[in-house]
């Protein structure tokens, strides 16, 4: 394909690297530089896309993140990107992207019929038509997204790489246009660290687009000097490729860095893309102005442009996109195309809106005898589908209304300008407030934040002059905030554009009603138009955000870049309030979409969340054993031998435990060094039991509660020296018991003399438990006496097991003779696998967490977090024997005697064993008295523990059940989805009654 | 006593040594374990000199009483944690020695030692882009100007919480985990160096 659009010379493309890509199947070429939607213009392909609601052909509009029309899906597979702006989408060979919103092809799509509707198709057209019933909106919305949608979602995995990472600097600069490189050169020569973003490929921002001179020479002179300076300045990072997207509290701004986009996605470590999270001291917006459409008939056909995208592919990347042009404008900015074109040999005629045009670029073209229409509108354009013509007409002195008769002029190429909008997205996000500026017809910041400095067009400060002598000032004032000395930079001398007066018609007039044969569009990504503003009016919104909704302008992709500040003037001008009053609508983050991996970078996967392993993880993987999470930790959950199902393996360890000796690694248990004298207050305070007469060497079970008195941890704690205990804490209850403590002696009890420090980690924890457990230690220690009058149940010694320094807690959780052996966790493993050859005699058998929580709910053992929930009392589980009545006080006390703590039909803690002794119940399935046929029932409760029990020999369940105890003996009903199971209501506690068997 | 070869490092399993054949040059990070060092927990009133000058008696280092900062008198570091918590750092086994010393030197003064070394091992990142490589999972701010030789933060890093201590000028950040956290932490830091060149190193 040759590209017939392209200038034989000129522009910032390097025509040494042709790029070949691929547009809805065809095949063209481009140059490194371009950006695709130059590339298609080069190509003279100005048709790309079809509208949001009514599928008109739509073209190229802008040239850069103001993009409404030209979005595209970039590429295939898992790769897929919908709604890419071509305008921002850097040309690299093999690019594949196609239009969006049209089926089956650009060409011929089928859904363009809506436009032969358009007439029942009106604002607020879905409100006001899928309003009834409400229940089908469900049913109305599936084949609305698939009739109005936008690009395709990817179906598979993304396989780039995305990376997000934090930075600080002194000086933030948005933007690396003229005033953008000026404020980072005056902060970076302070010594001061400056981050310079752009979201180009190439820093420059209008230096680029625009014919000037610096100092006698063309501007890009000084801008490679700068950049070249820029870089030398060790502590000055330059980022191309980067959008500032979102600007937070404390100026913390949201950027996203493109890596790889333009080499087609990340490449082996280095991500596509990379996010990252800037706190800087002082920021200095420099994001420029965009330019505004103008409002006029059937301006959206392919081959009409904003004048300044006409003007930057002809000078930044040589391409004049048209052969006969027009350009229609009410400023002198509007010329710089104009005079592109033409110095491209392009021939131009100029529609003026003003009736005395003034300007430098004006009296250029007036001098090289440029036709120029002042005091004319365009009454509409011709095309079926790229433009062919326009009908221009002298207007009224007034602007609303057209005199005498429409002249038809030929052309292919049609640039708009309507003034500029200064981009003041991230002023706002900040909290900035706008100001209405008359004379610019445009918004501008109204007032200046601490910690933020702005130059340039986003000031309203237009032509690179004061683009220059603002940026320096700013500069140097961000850094000299920051704490550094800036030097006074000379200001160069500028040749380019400067600002002359502009006129303002928000609507241009013609021959015809608004409305009647052609549309105006305001949203062009939206489709809507000046029209449906008036019709929002005449049924009754005035509020500009109601407007934004109801008409849905704004609200796309783009949100309203070019469509915004023209909305509001239609609407202030049809309500007949000032457009101060009127006000904007919210500017949010983000400025432009960014990629959702990008958010995620590695936060996928196995490292989505921290993957905690214990000792024995490795062993366990080695064995087969499958984990189970408990918050963060992987604890093993069985140990299957070859071909064991989980129920075989889980019966198998259970028996075992109870006939010989099981062993479990419990090191994941939450363990909290206490010390000073003030220990045992504490331990007063958050236990319900009293710790007074503890002795060293001595355990004790402690319940805590929290303000509402319902139970949020339980342990053992062991008294380990004079003013020194070890707490031990459920696993998932570790850190936030620690807290919890913390908390209380920080803020109510800060004299009181105690230190805690979290050691879960310092001991391997491992669990030996059955009647051989006493044997089997006896075989490994040397020092340590292991009879029941040295050593009682409760109580602790410290030693040597297998020749390691141990601490052993003669404690239970399964109602055996038990042993908890805690070495440092460097052996554990070593330990674990003496006690396992060792053991061999005695079968030893590991065990998981499932019959781990078997084997203590046998005994009626709670777990806490699974029979309570957080609204559970000692009362509730019958554990009042554990809360002291002698204690003045505790954390929880008060809330016990409360009315509802005392209520005698609670939810109690009870057993419940099924009719068929095989069946389990299923966790939390409800429990009811009666059954219906079908909910809504009484629900009296919920199981919270059930398993299969191989030592009582038939299944067993614990639940919170109202007034449970008192039920003892009676019939109830477990109710599922399709079966109910008949349950008889029992004593939480199933095996060892007596409870003798921890003595061995 | 135990024999030492039965004493396994929190990262044991990724064979590191096995690794360190392998190691690329020019890579732009190292990573490694060091493990087993003596860790030391402190607790105390650092407006109490009689606490100071027993610290300095039993461990022979002075107490650092600036924030997030540290003091050597090699092979001992005293790190700060906060206004009454110190970590003092030592070679593996010297926790034997620390712990009773340090107690003794308090004797019934309000003060806790606690022996951590079991509860956490070291990940050393060192290269020309550790800094760029923990900004990735870490909100502080390292550049030499905020972070110098010698700093400490106690901190997030990725999901985790990490002591960070810049060591020497390659840069060398010593990472300080719970042991439990080293795998995933090791996962992360080698799967975020691969931009860079990663390079894997016993010690």
């Amino acid at each position: 394909m040759t590209q017939k659009n392209r200038l034989p010379e000129g522009g910032r493309i390097d025509r040494t690297r042709p790029l070949g890509f691929l547009f809805n199947g065809r095949r063209y070429t481009g140059f490194a530089g371009d950006t695709l939607a130059s590339a298609l213009l080069a190509n003279d392909v100005h048709f790309v896309g079809r509208s949001f609601k009514y599928h008109r052909k739509r073209g190229i509009l802008g040239s850069g993140a103001e993009e409404p029309n030209a979005l595209v899906q970039l590429e295939l597979g898992g790769r897929t990107e919908p709604n890419a702006r071509a305008t921002q989408v850097d040309l690299y060979e093999g690019l594949i992207a196609s239009s969006q919103n049209c089926w089956p092809t650009l060409e011929a799509d089928l859904g363009a019929a809506n436009s032969l509707l358009s007439r029942i198709y009106p604002a607020g057209f879905y409100y006001k038509t899928f309003m009834w019933p409400p229940s089908f909106w469900m049913t109305y919305e599936r084949f609305i997204r698939r009739a109005a949608g936008l690009g395709r979602p990817p179906r598979e995995p993304d396989p780039d790489r995305y990376e997000k990472a934090w930075r600080h600097c002194d000086v933030l600069v948005v933007g690396a246009g003229p005033a953008g490189i000026a404020a980072a050169l005056a902060a970076g020569r302070s010594g001061a660290r400056v981050i310079l973003v752009d979201e180009q490929a190439e820093l420059g921002g209008s230096l680029l687009s625009r014919k000037g001179a610096i100092d006698g020479a063309p501007a890009t002179h000084w801008l490679d000097t700068a950049l070249g300076e820029l870089r030398s300045l060790p502590e000055v990072m330059v980022l191309p490729r980067t959008t500032a997207y979102g600007y937070y509290d404390h100026n913390m701004i949201g950027l996203i860095e493109r890596i790889g986009d333009h080499r087609g996605g990340s490449n082996g470590g280095v991500p596509r893309q990379r996010l990252w999270h800037v706190r800087a001291k002082q920021v200095v917006l420099a994001t420029g102005a965009i330019e505004r459409p103008l409002v006029f008939s059937d301006n959206d056909r392919p081959g009409i442009l904003l004048a300044s995208a006409i003007e930057t592919y002809v000078n930044r990347y040589a391409v004049a996109a048209g052969r006969r042009g027009v350009i229609v404008t009410g400023n002198d900015t509007g010329y710089g195309a104009a005079l592109a074109l033409a110095g491209a040999g392009t021939a131009v005629t100029v529609v003026d809106l003003r009736t005395e045009p003034t300007g430098p670029q004006h009296e250029t073209a007036r001098a090289r005898g440029m036709e120029i229409l002042a005091g004319h509108t365009v009454a509409r354009t011709f095309g079926n589908g790229r433009v062919t013509g326009v009908e221009v007409m002298p207007m009224t002195a007034d602007g609303e209304g057209v005199v005498g008769s429409g002249r038809r002029i030929e052309c292919d190429l049609v640039g708009m300008s309507g003034g500029w909008s200064p981009t003041v997205h991230l002023y706002s996000q900040s909290g900035g407030k706008l100001r209405y500026d008359e004379a610019l017809a445009a918004f501008v910041p109204g007032n200046f934040r601490s910690g933020q400095h702005l130059a340039g067009a986003v000031r309203g400060s237009f032509g690179l002059g004061a683009a220059l002598s603002e940026g320096f000032a700013a500069g140097a004032a961000a850094a000299e905030a920051a704490g550094f000395r800036a030097a006074a930079a000379p200001v160069p001398a500028v040749e380019g554009y400067e600002p002359a007066p502009q006129r303002m018609l928000w609507v241009l007039p013609s021959s015809k009603p608004l409305g009647h044969g052609g549309k105006n569009f305001v949203d062009f990504q939206n489709d809507v138009t000046a029209a449906d503003l008036k019709l929002a009016v005449r049924e009754g919104y005035r509020s500009v955000e109601h407007v934004k909704r109801y008409t849905t302008t704004g609200m796309g992709t783009d949100q309203g870049k070019t469509s915004n500040i023209n909305a509001l003037a239609i609407l202030s001008e049809t309500v007949g309030a000032a457009i101060p009053a009127v006000g904007t609508t919210t500017f949010r983050p983000p400025y432009t979409p960014v990629t959702v991996g990008a958010f995620a970078s590695r936060d996928l996967g196995d490292l989505l969340d921290p993957i905690r392993r214990t000792p024995t993880h490795g062993w366990a993987e080695k064995v087969g054993a499958p984990f189970e999470n408990v918050g963060q930790w992987k604890r093993t959950w069985y140990f299957p031998k070859a071909g064991e199902t989980m129920h075989a393996a889980v019966n198998r360890e259970v028996k075992a435990a109870r006939t010989s000796i099981g062993i479990v690694d419990a090191s994941t248990l939450g363990k909290i060094d206490i010390q000073g004298p003030d220990a045992v207050k504490l331990l007063n305070w958050v236990y319900t039991n009293a710790w007074d007469n503890l002795a060293i060497g001595r355990s004790r079970y402690g319940l805590m509660l929290d303000e509402n008195g319902m139970v949020f941890d339980d342990g053992v704690t062991t008294r380990i020296g004079e003013n020194h205990y070890h707490m031990t804490t459920t696993t998932s209850g570790a850190p936030r018991v620690l807290a919890w403590m913390e908390e209380w002696l920080q803020c109510e009890w800060p004299h009181y003399r105690v230190f805690l420090t979290s050691v879960t980690e310092q001991w391997a924890t491992i669990g030996v438990a059955g009647p051989n457990a006493r044997k089997l230690i006896s075989e490994l220690t040397q020092d340590i006496a292991l009879e029941d009058e040295s050593f009682p149940f409760m109580s602790m010694k410290e030693g040597h097991v297998a020749g390691i320094p141990a601490r052993v807690f003669r404690i239970s959780f399964t109602g055996e003779l038990s042993y908890e052996i805690n070495v440092p966790t460097s052996y554990g493993l070593a330990l674990w696998q003496a006690l396992m050859t060792a053991g061999e005699k005695y079968e030893i058998t590991p065990y998981g967490t499932e019959a781990m929580h078997v084997l203590r709910a046998e005994k009626g053992y709670i777990i806490v977090g699974q029979d309570t929930d957080g609204t559970v009392t000692p009362g509730d589980l019958g554990m009042d024997w554990i809360v002291s009545k002698k204690k003045p006080d505790f954390l929880g006390k008060r809330s016990l005697a409360r009315a509802d703590t005392r209520r005698d039909d609670r939810k109690h803690l009870v057993g419940l064993l099924t009719q068929n002794p095989s069946e389990a119940i299923p966790e939390g399935a409800q429990i009811v008295g009666e059954l219906k046929p079908r909910p809504p029932m009484k629900m009296l409760g919920h199981v919270t523990s059930s398993y299969y029990s191989p030592n009582v020999g038939r299944s067993i369940a614990l639940a919170l059940i109202e007034g449970g105890r008192a039920r003892i003996g009676q019939e109830l009903h477990a109710a599922l989805p399709d079966r109910n199971i008949r349950v008889t209501v029992t004593e939480p506690r199933f095996f060892d009654l007596e409870g003798t068997r921890v003595n061995g | 006593m135990v024999e030492p070869y039965l004493r396994q490092s929190a990262l044991v399993h990724r064979g590191l040594s096995r690794a360190a054949a392998g190691a690329m040059s020019g890579a732009g990070i190292v990573l490694s374990e060091r493990p087993f060092r003596a860790m030391v927990n402190l607790r105390g009133e650092a407006s109490d000199a009689g606490f100071l000058s027993a610290v300095r008696a039993a461990a022979g280092v002075e107490l650092p009483l600036q924030p997030n900062t540290t003091q050597r008198a090699a092979p001992v570091t005293a790190l700060w944690l906060g206004p009454d918590e110190w970590l003092i750092t030592a070679p593996a086994g010297e926790e034997r020695v620390l712990v009773p010393a340090l107690r003794a030197s308090f004797g019934e003064r309000h003060a806790a030692v606690i022996d951590l070394t079991e509860s956490r091992t070291v990940i050393a990142v060192s290269g020309a882009h550790a800094r760029d490589l923990l900004a990735k999972g870490c909100t502080l701010d390292l550049h030499p100007r905020a972070f110098p030789v010698g700093a400490c933060a106690q901190t997030g890093l990725a999901r985790a919480g990490a002591l960070l201590h810049l060591v020497d000028e390659a840069p060398t950040f010593e990472i300080t985990i719970l042991r439990s956290f080293a795998d995933y932490m090791w996962v992360w830091l080698a799967d975020a160096a691969q931009e860079y060149g990663v390079a894997l190193r016993t010690e």
